[in-house]
C-alpha cells in the first residue's frame, strides 16, 4: 500500500479556497443527472410556450369538421386533431403558455405576498403575528383543491378569478414557511449584533434578514409550482378557468374526454403534457433543495 | 395531556368560524345579485324586494352572518335553487358516497405506501429504493384526474373489465366493487405517493439514529429493530395518514368528476354548472368542518402515541 503525502502547498491550497456557497450547490446539482434533465425538460417546456406563436404549424382554433379526430401521426398533422378537427400540437404549444401563465403568476403572487406577510408577522411577533397567523390557518381549513374550487365556483369561470383563487391557496402556504424561517433567524446572534451595532429595521430586514429567510422560501415556493399546474388544468378541466375556444391543457383534455370512444391516444395528449411539466417541477425542485441543503 | 387536548379543542373554533365566514361570503362574492338566481326574469321591483325580505338580504353583512351561522348550527344548510330540495339532503347521500371512496383509496393507499417507505427506507440506495422514489415523484405528479382518464381507456374502453361511470344501480357487493375500483385507484395516486416520501424519510431518520445502531449491535434480530424504527416513527407517520384522508374526502371532486361517483364532489361540480350557491356553501362547508375536525382527531391521537407532544 503506497502512502500519498500531500506537498504543504497543496495542503494549503485546498485549505485556503473552500468552495463559496453557490459553487457547492452548482457542483452538487452537476452530479445529479435526475435535477439536470428535469431543468432540460423544462426549458423546452417554457421555450415552445414562449415561442408557440412562431412554432405552431396552424391557428389553433382553426378547426375543420372534415377532419376531426386524426390520429397521431396523420399526414400534416403531426400529433393528429382534436374533436373540432384543429391541430393538436398548435394546441399544445398555445396551450402550455396559457396552463403556464395560469399556474405560476398565483405561485409568484404567493411568494411575493406571502414573503412580505410571513416576514412582518415573523419579525414584528406580539399581536401582528397573531392576527396574521390565525387568519392564515382559517385557509388551513380547506384542503388546496377543495379552497381553489370554492373561490373559483363562487366567482365564476375566467383566468382572471383562477389566478385569484389560486393565489388565495398559496399566499398562506408561504406566509407560514417565511414566518417560521424569520422567527428562526431572527434569533440569531448577529441579528443581535446588527442590532446592538445601530442598525434600523429596514436595513436589518433588507441586509440580513431577508438574505437568509429568501432561500428556504424561494425554494419553498418552487415545491408548489407543480400542485398550481395540476390546480390550474383542474379548475379549467372542471369547466372554472380558462373559457373555451382558448387552448389550456385541463380544458383541452375536458373537451377531447368524450372522444376516447373513438380516439384513444390523442385524448390523453393534453393530460400527459400537465403531467410531464409538473413531473419536471417536482424533480428540479427536489434537487435544489438537496443541492441547497434545505430541510422542507 | 387533558389540558392540551382542551387548548386545541379551542384553537379549532376560531378556525371554524373563519372557514363558515368564508363559506358564507361566497355567496357575495358570486358575481351578480344573489336574489336574482332566484326571482323569474320579469319579477317587479316590489316583488324583489320583498323576496330579499324573505331571505333576509335588506339587513347588514353582520347580521346575515349570525341569522345564517344559526340556521346553519341547526343543520338547515338552505335549500338547492335548481331542486328546492333542503341541501342537507344532498349532503347527507354525498357524503356518505364520498366517505366511502376517500376509506377505499385510503386504504389502499396507506397499505402501498407504508410497505414502499418502508422497504425503502430499510434498502437505502437499492434498486428497490430507487423504485419506490420513483413511484412517490410519480405519485405526487400525476394529475389525478387525468390518470382516472387513462385508466378509463385502459380498463373500460380498450378492456372492458370494469364500468367507466357512476355508482352501481344493481344490488350486490360484485356490482359495487366493480365500480369503485377505477376511482379508488385515480384517488390513491396522490396519497400514495406523499405517503412513501414521509414514511421513508421518517423512517430514514430513526435508522440514522444511534440508538438503533445500539439495538444492532447488541445483536437485536432485525426483526425487532424494524419494530423500534416503525414505533418511533408512528407519531410523523399517523400524521400524514390522518392528513391524506382529510385531503381525499376533500380532494376527490375532480376524481369523482372524471368517474360520475354521486358523491359531493359531483354534487359540488353540478352546483357549479348549475350556479346553485347554497349547495355549493353547503357541501364546501359540510367537507371544511370535517377537515378540520379529522385535523383535531389527529393531533390528540398524536399526543397518545408521543405524549411528549402534549408537554410543549
Amino acid at each position: 500500500m503506497a502512502i500519498t503525502t500531500a506537498r504543504p502547498d497543496e495542503l494549503a491550497a485546498r485549505v485556503t479556497a473552500p468552495m463559496s456557497y453557490w459553487r457547492t450547490v452548482a457542483w452538487r446539482l452537476a452530479r445529479d443527472p435526475a435535477t439536470l434533465v428535469a431543468g432540460a425538460v423544462l426549458v423546452l417546456i417554457v421555450l415552445s410556450a414562449v415561442l408557440a406563436p412562431w412554432l405552431a404549424p396552424y391557428d389553433p382554433n382553426a378547426g375543420s369538421i372534415r377532419l376531426r379526430l386524426a390520429p397521431v401521426g396523420a399526414p400534416a398533422h403531426l400529433l393528429g386533431t382534436d374533436e373540432q378537427g384543429r391541430d393538436m400540437l398548435s394546441r399544445l404549444l398555445w396551450g402550455g403558455r396559457m396552463t403556464l401563465v395560469a399556474a405560476l403568476t398565483p405561485v409568484v403572487i404567493g411568494f411575493v405576498l406571502g414573503t412580505g406577510l410571513g416576514v412582518l408577522a415573523g419579525y414584528v411577533g406580539g399581536l401582528t403575528n397573531t392576527l396574521v397567523m390565525r387568519t392564515m390557518d382559517i385557509f388551513y381549513a380547506f384542503p388546496a383543491v377543495l379552497l381553489a374550487i370554492a373561490i373559483s365556483g363562487a366567482l365564476g369561470p375566467g383566468l382572471p378569478n383562477t389566478l385569484i383563487s389560486l393565489s388565495i391557496v398559496f399566499v398562506p402556504r408561504v406566509v407560514r414557511v417565511a414566518e417560521s424561517a424569520t422567527v428562526q433567524v431572527k434569533s440569531l446572534e448577529y441579528i443581535a449584533a446588527a442590532r446592538a451595532s445601530g442598525a434600523g429595521v429596514r436595513a436589518i430586514v433588507r441586509h440580513h434578514l431577508l438574505a437568509n429567510v429568501l432561500g428556504p422560501i424561494l425554494v419553498f415556493a418552487s415545491t408548489q409550482v407543480s400542485l398550481s399546474i395540476i390546480l390550474a388544468a383542474g379548475l379549467s378541466f372542471l369547466g372554472l378557468g380558462v373559457t373555451p375556444p382558448a387552448a389550456e391543457w385541463g380544458l383541452m383534455l375536458n373537451t377531447l374526454r368524450q372522444s376516447i370512444y373513438v380516439n384513444a391516444v390523442v385524448p390523453a395528449l393534453p393530460g400527459l403534457a400537465i403531467f410531464v411539466t409538473s413531473m419536471a417541477f417536482n424533480l428540479l425542485s427536489d434537487g435544489l433543495r438537496d443541492a441547497m441543503e434545505i430541510r422542507a | 395531556m387533558w389540558a392540551y387536548a382542551g387548548r386545541r379543542l379551542l384553537l379549532a373554533i376560531p378556525t371554524l368560524l373563519g372557514a363558515s365566514i368564508i363559506v358564507f361570503a361566497m355567496v357575495h362574492l358570486a358575481p351578480g345579485d344573489p336574489i336574482a338566481a332566484v326571482m323569474p326574469a320579469e319579477s317587479s321591483q316590489a316583488e324583489i324586494e320583498a323576496t330579499k325580505r324573505a331571505y333576509g338580504f335588506d339587513k347588514p353583512l353582520a347580521v346575515q352572518y349570525l341569522v345564517w351561522l344559526g340556521r346553519v348550527a341547526q343543520g338547515d344548510l338552505g335549500k338547492s335553487i335548481a331542486t328546492r330540495r333542503a341541501v342537507i339532503l344532498d349532503v347527507r347521500d354525498a357524503l356518505a358516497n364520498s366517505l366511502v371512496l376517500a376509506l377505499s383509496s385510503s386504504l389502499l393507499a396507506f397499505a402501498l405506501g407504508l410497505a414502499l417507505g418502508l422497504l425503502a427506507a430499510f434498502r437505502q440506495g437499492r434498486a428497490l429504493d430507487k423504485l419506490a422514489s420513483a413511484i412517490a415523484v410519480v405519485g405526487v405528479s400525476v394529475p389525478h384526474y387525468w390518470a382516472g382518464i387513462i385508466l378509463i381507456i385502459i380498463f373500460s374502453v380498450q378492456l372492458n373489465w370494469l364500468p367507466a361511470m357512476g355508482a352501481a344501480d344493481d344490488p350486490g357487493v360484485l356490482p359495487y366493487l366493480r365500480h369503485i375500483t377505477l376511482p379508488t385507484v385515480a384517488l390513491a395516486l396522490i396519497p400514495l405517493g406523499v405517503i412513501t416520501r414521509v414514511v421513508r424519510s421518517a423512517a430514514l431518520d430513526i435508522l440514522n439514529q444511534e440508538f438503533v445502531l445500539a439495538l444492532r449491535a447488541k445483536g437485536l434480530a432485525a426483526r425487532r429493530v424494524f419494530a423500534h424504527v416503525v414505533k418511533n416513527a408512528a407519531p410523523q407517520i399517523l400524521t400524514v395518514l390522518g392528513l391524506q384522508f382529510g385531503f381525499q374526502l376533500g380532494g376527490s371532486v375532480l376524481v369523482e368528476a372524471v368517474f360520475s361517483w354521486p358523491g359531493t364532489g359531483y354534487l359540488l361540480n353540478l352546483a357549479i354548472f348549475q350556479r346553485d350557491i347554497p349547495v355549493l356553501q353547503g357541501v364546501i362547508l359540510v367537507l371544511a368542518t370535517f377537515f378540520v375536525l379529522l385535523n383535531l382527531a389527529v393531533d390528540l391521537l398524536q399526543t397518545v402515541v408521543d405524549p411528549r407532544i402534549a408537554r410543549h
